[in-house]
C-alpha cells in the first residue's frame, strides 16, 4: 500500500514539475527584459547595511546596463536585413539592446495590436496615414520639438493628431508612377519625348502592344488583382483621382474627406484600362493574379510597369536606364504633372513605454539619421530619408521625380493615404474591377465608380460611426 | 474474493484521496487556456477596446450592433447552407468509401492512407492549392473562381470534403469493423438481403460513429476560415447602390476576423460580440445534433 502511494505521490510531482517547468521556462526569459520588474527586486537588497558600499560602484556602471532599450515593430519587410544589420552595429556601439522585428508582409495592424498587448510592447513603430493616426494617437509621444524631428529637413509627410500632436514623422520617402524602359521604348521606333501626356503614352502603348509578335515584348507587364498587386491600382493609381479632386477643393487634406465627386473617375479609367489592354497577360485572368510583373519587367517583356520607387534595386542591375513617369490620364495641364511622391513610412514613439526605453528609442533614432555609416545603410534599404545629415539618395526614381520637381511640375501627393477603412475599401473596390476585367461594359465600370465613390462614403460613415 | 473486493476499494480509496494531483495540472492548464480566456472574451464583447488591457465597459451596445449587421447575417446563412451541405456529402461518401474499404478488397490499407492524407495539409495551402487548380480550369472558360458565388461556394465544397472524406473515413471504418460478425452472420441465414443487412443492421450499430462524425462535420462547416480566406476572401461582391458592399462567400469565422480588423473605433468590441454569438450558436447546433442523434443509437 504504501509503495502504492509513493507510486502515486512520485507521479503527480512529475506531473507538477514538468508544468512548472514550462511556466519557469517563460519567466526565466521575461526577466532581464523586464527592469520595473527588477526594480523592487533591488530596493530591500539596498536596505541592507553590508551592501551598500559594495553597492556603489556597480551603481556607477548601471546606467550603461540600464538605459533602457528599443523595440522596432518593422513595417518593410524588405528592409528586415538591414536593420537587424543596424541593431546590431548600434548595441556593438552603445551596449544599448535593439530588437526588430519585422511583421509579415500586410499584416503589420495585426501584429501591431498583438504586440502593443505585451508586457514589453513595441518601444518604436509606424504610424503612416490619418487611420493610423487615428488608431493610435493615444500611444504614441509628442514628438514636437524633439531631437528626432530638429533633424528632419522635410516636413511635409508629418502626421499630426486632430488636437496638434505630432505623432510620426517620416523615416523614408517615396514615389510611385509608371516605371519604364526607355531602350524598349526607343526599340519600339519611339522615343521618350513622345510620352508627354496620356494621348501620347497611349500612342507608344498601343503600338508597342500591336506589335508585341514582331517585338517579341509588349508594352505593360501583367496588372494582377490578387492581394499580392492589387494595391498598385486600388491603392497607388487610384490617388489621381483623389489627387487632382484635392487639387480642386483648393486645399490640402488634412483629413479624410467624407464624401468623393468622382470627378476624375473617367481619367482612371483612361490610365487602367490603357494598362489592362496593353499588357503581357489578358485582363480576364488577372482575379487570382500569379503572374510576375517585376521578372516581366527585368527580362526585357514589358516596356512599362506601374510600381513604385522601392523596386529600384530590383530593377536597375537589369535595367539601369529605367526611369519613372507620371500617370498621364488625359488631365488638363498634365504635361506639367510629376510623380506621386509621398510616404506611409513614419515613426512613432510608444508614450506607454517606460521613459527609460522612450529616451533610448529617441537616441537610437537620432543615430540612425546622423551616423556616416548607418544613415548610409538606411538610405540605400529606404530610398531617401528627409534628415539633413543623410546622404543624398542614389535612387534613380527619387532622381526623376526631383528632375520633374526641377523642370517646375508639380508633385503629387500620397492622398491615398486617406482612404477610409482601408482593407474594406481596397476589397470591394478590387471585386468591383475583377468584375469590371472579366466583361468590361460601362455598367460594369458604373459598379466601380459606385464602389470607388459611394464607397468610400460608406466606409467613412463605418469608421466614424 | 474478499481480499480482491478490499484491494479494489483500496485503489479506489487512493485515487479520490491522490486524484487531485494528478487532475491539477490538467485543470490549471484548462483554466489558462481555456476557461480564462472565454470568460475574458466574454466581458470584451460588453467593451470598446483596441488593446485589451484598455477596454472600456459599454453594455450590450456590441451585440445590438451585431443582430443589425447585414453582412453578419448573410454571413450566417450562407454558413449554415454549407454546413449542412458539406455535412451531408461528407459523411455519405466518407461512409461510401469506409464501407468499400471494409469489404476486404486489395490494397484497402493503401486506400485508407491515400483517402486520409489530405487531411494532414493546412487549410491555408490547401485554400492556394485548390484555388490553383479552380482556376486552371475556370479560365479556360474566361472566368475564376472569384467571378461567381456558385463557384465559390462549390469550390469551398470540393475543398472540404477532399480534406474530411478521408478523417470521416477512418472514424467509420472504427465503427463498422466493430458491428458483431455474428449479427451478420444471422441476418444473412435469415435471408436479408445485402442492402437489408446494410440498412437493418450494419447502420444501426454504426450510429456512435455517425454521431460524432456528423458532429464534427457540422462544426467544422461552421468553424471554417483558413480555406475560406484563401480560396475566395469573401469575392465576388455585389456592390449596392449606397456603395455598400455584399461579400456574397465571406463565412461567419471571416467575418468575425474582418470586423476585428476594422478601423471603427469600436470594431473590436463588436467583432468580439460576433464571435460570442458565434460561439452560443456553433455550441448550441452541436448539442441539439449530439442529442439527436445519440437517440438513434442502439445497445450492443
Amino acid at each position: 500500500m504504501k509503495l502504492n502511494k509513493l507510486i502515486c505521490l512520485l507521479l503527480a510531482l512529475v506531473l507538477c514539475v514538468g508544468l512548472l517547468a514550462g511556466c519557469g521556462g517563460g519567466s526565466g526569459s521575461k526577466e532581464p527584459e523586464s527592469e520595473s520588474e527588477a526594480a523592487p527586486e533591488t530596493q530591500p537588497e539596498a536596505e541592507e547595511p553590508e551592501a551598500e558600499p559594495e553597492a556603489e560602484e556597480p551603481e556607477a556602471e548601471e546606467p550603461e546596463a540600464a538605459a533602457g532599450s528599443v523595440y522596432w515593430l518593422n513595417f518593410k519587410p524588405e528592409s528586415d536585413e538591414v536593420l537587424q544589420q543596424i541593431a546590431t552595429m548600434y548595441t556593438d556601439k552603445t551596449g544599448v539592446p535593439v530588437k526588430v522585428v519585422t511583421a509579415a508582409s500586410g499584416t503589420y495592424s495585426q501584429t501591431l495590436n498583438a504586440e502593443m498587448d505585451k508586457s514589453e510592447p513595441p518601444t518604436l513603430f509606424v504610424i503612416g496615414n490619418t487611420a493610423g493616426v487615428r488608431d493610435w494617437q493615444d500611444y504614441a509621444l509628442d514628438l514636437t520639438d524633439t531631437p528626432i524631428a530638429n533633424e528632419l529637413n522635410n516636413t511635409a509627410a508629418n502626421l499630426y493628431s486632430p488636437d496638434g500632436k505630432l505623432v510620426s514623422i517620416p523615416y523614408s520617402m517615396e514615389c510611385y508612377g509608371i516605371i519604364v524602359n526607355p531602350d524598349l521604348v526607343e526599340a519600339a521606333g519611339h522615343s521618350m519625348d513622345e510620352i508627354t501626356n496620356f494621348d501620347g503614352l497611349k500612342t507608344v502603348a498601343e503600338d508597342i502592344h500591336a506589335r508585341a509578335a514582331e517585338l517579341g515584348f509588349d508594352a505593360f507587364t501583367s496588372n494582377d488583382m490578387d492581394s499580392s498587386s492589387n494595391w498598385r491600382y486600388v491603392g497607388h493609381m487610384a490617388n489621381l483621382e483623389y489627387y487632382y479632386e484635392e487639387q480642386d477643393s483648393g486645399t490640402t487634406w488634412a483629413e479624410c474627406p467624407a464624401s468623393l465627386t468622382g470627378a476624375y473617375m473617367d481619367n482612371f479609367r483612361n490610365l487602367y484600362d490603357l494598362c489592362v489592354n496593353n499588357s503581357t497577360v489578358d485582363r480576364t485572368e488577372l482575379a487570382t493574379g500569379g503572374h510576375d510583373a517585376q521578372n516581366e519587367f527585368i527580362t526585357g517583356k514589358a516596356a512599362f510597369y506601374v510600381e513604385g520607387s522601392w523596386k529600384w534595386s530590383a530593377v536597375s542591375e537589369a535595367v539601369p536606364n529605367a526611369t519613372m513617369i507620371p500617370y498621364y490620364c488625359g488631365v488638363e495641364g498634365e504635361e506639367k504633372a510629376g510623380l506621386n511622391c509621398g510616404t506611409e513610412n513614419c515613426w512613432a514613439i510608444n508614450c506607454k513605454a517606460s521613459e527609460e526605453n522612450q529616451k533610448a528609442t529617441m537616441d537610437f533614432m537620432v543615430w540612425c539619421v546622423t551616423d556616416p555609416e548607418a544613415s548610409a545603410l538606411l538610405v540605400e534599404s529606404f530610398s531617401a530619408m528627409p534628415y539633413k545629415q543623410c546622404p543624398a539618395s542614389t535612387n534613380g526614381f527619387l532622381t526623376a521625380a526631383d528632375a520633374y520637381v526641377a523642370d517646375g511640375c508639380y508633385s503629387m501627393d500620397w492622398a491615398t493615404n486617406f482612404q477610409p477603412n482601408v482593407d474594406e475599401y481596397r476589397a470591394t473596390l478590387t471585386s468591383a474591377m475583377n468584375q469590371y476585367n472579366a466583361d468590361p461594359t460601362d455598367a460594369n465600370w458604373d459598379t466601380v465608380v459606385t464602389a470607388f465613390v459611394d464607397g468610400w462614403a460608406t466606409q467613412y460613415a463605418a469608421v466614424n460611426g | 474474493m474478499k481480499k480482491r473486493h478490499s484491494s479494489v476499494n483500496a485503489v479506489s480509496r487512493t485515487i479520490s484521496k491522490w486524484g487531485w494531483l494528478f487532475m491539477g495540472p490538467v485543470v490549471v492548464a484548462f483554466v489558462i487556456g481555456f476557461v480564462w480566456p472565454f470568460v475574458q472574451g466574454i466581458y470584451l464583447s460588453l467593451c470598446k477596446f483596441r488593446l485589451i488591457s484598455d477596454a472600456q465597459f459599454i453594455g450590450l451596445g456590441n451585440y445590438t450592433k451585431a443582430f443589425s449587421d447585414p453582412g453578419f447575417l448573410h454571413a450566417f446563412w450562407y454558413t449554415a447552407l454549407f454546413a449542412v451541405v458539406s455535412l451531408v456529402i461528407i459523411n455519405v461518401l466518407a461512409f461510401a468509401v469506409a464501407y468499400a474499404l471494409t469489404q476486404g478488397i486489395k490494397g484497402s490499407n493503401l486506400f485508407r492512407t491515400v483517402f486520409f492524407m489530405p487531411n494532414l495539409i493546412g487549410g491555408i495551402v490547401l485554400g492556394y492549392i485548390w484555388s490553383m487548380i479552380f482556376d486552371g480550369i475556370l479560365s479556360r472558360y474566361g472566368t475564376s473562381i472569384l467571378m461567381e458565388t456558385k463557384y465559390g461556394f462549390w469550390g469551398l465544397i470540393i475543398l472540404m470534403c477532399w480534406q474530411q472524406i478521408g478523417y470521416m473515413m477512418i472514424i467509420y471504418i472504427a465503427g463498422l469493423q466493430a458491428v458483431p460478425e455474428d449479427m451478420i452472420e444471422a441476418a444473412r441465414i435469415d435471408g436479408a438481403s445485402k442492402s437489408q443487412t446494410l440498412f437493418k443492421v450494419t447502420i444501426p450499430n454504426v450510429m456512435p460513429s455517425i454521431t460524432i462524425c456528423t458532429f464534427l462535420s457540422l462544426t467544422n462547416g461552421f468553424k471554417l476560415f483558413d480555406q475560406n480566406l484563401a480560396l475566395t476572401a469573401g469575392q465576388p461582391f455585389i456592390i449596392q447602390p449606397g456603395g455598400t458592399a455584399v461579400k456574397t462567400t465571406e463565412m461567419l469565422a471571416l467575418n468575425i476576423y474582418n470586423t476585428f480588423y476594422g478601423q471603427n473605433a469600436g470594431s473590436q468590441g463588436y467583432a468580439q460580440a460576433k464571435a460570442v454569438i458565434f460561439f452560443v450558436l456553433v455550441a448550441g447546433l452541436g448539442l441539439a445534433q449530439l442529442a439527436f442523434t445519440r437517440k438513434k443509437e442502439v445497445q450492443q
